[in-house]
């Protein structure tokens, strides 16, 4: 067994917190510009050019990219031989929560749902934990926005529905969404397994590098038509209209039940931050 | 591209609002007031037990905005809009009251867009997700209510050549609506 300190862990939480914020992904700052190309639209150029200046700035300066600096949504994938010494390991990524959002000067975004009251360190993070073979712990960081997941739904399809009831589903969701998500967007598309399975899946799909499709041809072919019919709706950057609404679609699928088709699709703002480092 | 910017300064006219059509862009100056949605909810609540609102909303500019903290050295962190349908409920009796503009992301419900006719108030749209960037035109940052409410607390902002752009006039058009319609690609 490896022992891994607990304290390394906040350590490392605290910096991604603030990292994922400040640093916009190069894969997402480099599909902006490709973006900037395509858009036919003067205004959702204009959209473009400053969001891509926005993201200078956070980088330079050190900055939240957006002042919505998320619900820290944290993926564990830890090894089965790694041993946690000195603490509470759930108490560990708090604190790096909350040292992170402070020393950061990031928002504090989590409230009570009724009296909305904030809780003032945005405590508590969404954690995922996953047990895999070795000895060493990734840790992956992506701070998620209120505006695009509130745009995000679960949908139970029924298994007649099939692949084409999922496309149509995916583009009714973002038309329906239309500036709310802050576009341009990346759709992650999760189906398969139960109900909060295909939600967990779609919000996996969000992770995956831009450029880099489903390597299942089908799925891939899937992903590419979905992108092309959500932006034929012509909603464009900030849905002022214009031609590059969604930056990717990203489908992840597994086997389902034999009476469902669990359908999830969770969208995720231009400013889709993640980081991650391995201990 | 439309590089002619429209300069307003707050507080604004009948006849400042009067000249804006959707999609005319548009630099903001003066003085600007934040709410989302936990200050929207507790100014309606004071309305309703015959209460002042925290500022003069005649003629007044609010921006859906929750900041980030402000570094050292800066009057604010990072400062865009948020998404506006979630201030529907409330909007229109603000608007009814002398409120000429909203600013934030996002569309709104047809009895805002209604309420912006009756009353000549203006939707504006900020770029969401371009805190950092739109956190530059802001000089001044106060919190003059709702101090308990952290980010959602009311702030007094003072603001130079903030870019913003016309989304709901009040003549009843929308720039979602519209703009969506100039770039459908039909099959």
């Amino acid at each position: 067994m490896r022992e891994v300190n607990v304290s390394e862990v906040t350590e490392a939480i605290k910096k991604l917190c603030m990292d994922a914020n400040y640093y916009l992904p190069e894969d997402v700052y480099n599909a902006l510009q490709e973006a900037l190309k395509k858009e036919k639209s003067p205004v959702g150029r204009s959209v473009l050019e400053q969001i891509i200046r926005n993201a200078d700035i956070a980088r330079e300066e050190r900055v939240a990219i957006c002042q919505d600096c998320g619900l820290a949504v944290i993926f564990m994938e830890i090894g089965q031989d790694v041993k946690f010494v000195g603490g509470d390991l759930k108490e560990a990524i708090f604190e790096g929560v909350r040292q992170g959002y402070k020393e950061g000067y990031l928002r504090k975004s989590t409230c009570h749902p009724f009296t909305r009251a904030n809780v003032g360190d945005n405590t508590p993070p969404v954690i995922h934990y996953d047990i895999v073979p070795g000895d060493k712990v990734r840790i992956v960081i992506a701070p998620k926005g209120g505006g695009s997941e509130n745009m995000s739904r679960v949908m139970m399809l029924k298994p007649a529905d099939g692949l084409e009831g999922v496309k149509d589903y995916v583009v009714q969701r973002c038309s329906e969404s239309g500036g709310n998500p802050c576009p341009p967007v990346i759709v992650g598309v999760g189906v398969g397994g139960t109900f909060e399975r295909s939600a967990f899946l779609a919000k996996k799909a969000l992770l995956r590098p831009l450029g880099r499709p489903n390597p299942d041809l089908e799925l891939a072919a899937a992903e590419q038509e979905m992108l092309e019919r959500i932006n034929k709706l012509g909603m464009g950057p900030m849905g002022w209209g214009g031609t590059v609404y969604a930056l990717a679609v990203h489908f992840e699928m597994e086997p389902c039940h034999i009476a469902s088709l669990p359908c999830a699709v969770n969208i995720n703002c231009h400013a889709a931050r993640h980081k991650e480092v391995t201990i | 591209m439309a590089e002619d910017y429209i300069k307003l300064t707050t507080p604004l006219t009948d006849e400042d609002v009067e000249k804006l059509k959707i999609g005319d862009r548009v630099l903001l100056n003066g003085v600007i007031y934040t709410g989302r949605d936990a200050a929207h909810k507790r100014m309606v609540e004071a309305l309703d037990r015959g209460e002042d609102l925290p500022f003069d909303i005649k003629g007044a500019i609010i921006y859906f905005v929750g900041p980030a903290p402000a570094k050292p050295g800066w009057p604010i962190g990072s400062a865009g809009p948020t998404t506006s349908y979630r201030m529907d409920p409330y909007s229109p009796r603000l608007i009814a009251l002398g409120l000429k503009g909203m600013i934030g992301k996002g569309g709104r419900s047809q009895e805002v867009i209604d309420a912006c006719v009756k009353y000549k108030c203006v939707y504006f749209g900020a770029i969401g997700g371009a805190g950092a960037l739109l956190a530059k035109s802001i000089k001044k940052s106060e919190v003059i209510a709702y101090e308990d409410l952290g980010p959602e607390a009311v702030r007094r902002l003072e603001v130079e050549d903030f870019p913003v752009i016309v989304v709901n006039d009040i003549y009843g058009n929308d720039l979602e609506k519209e703009g969506r319609k100039q770039y459908e690609v039909k099959d």
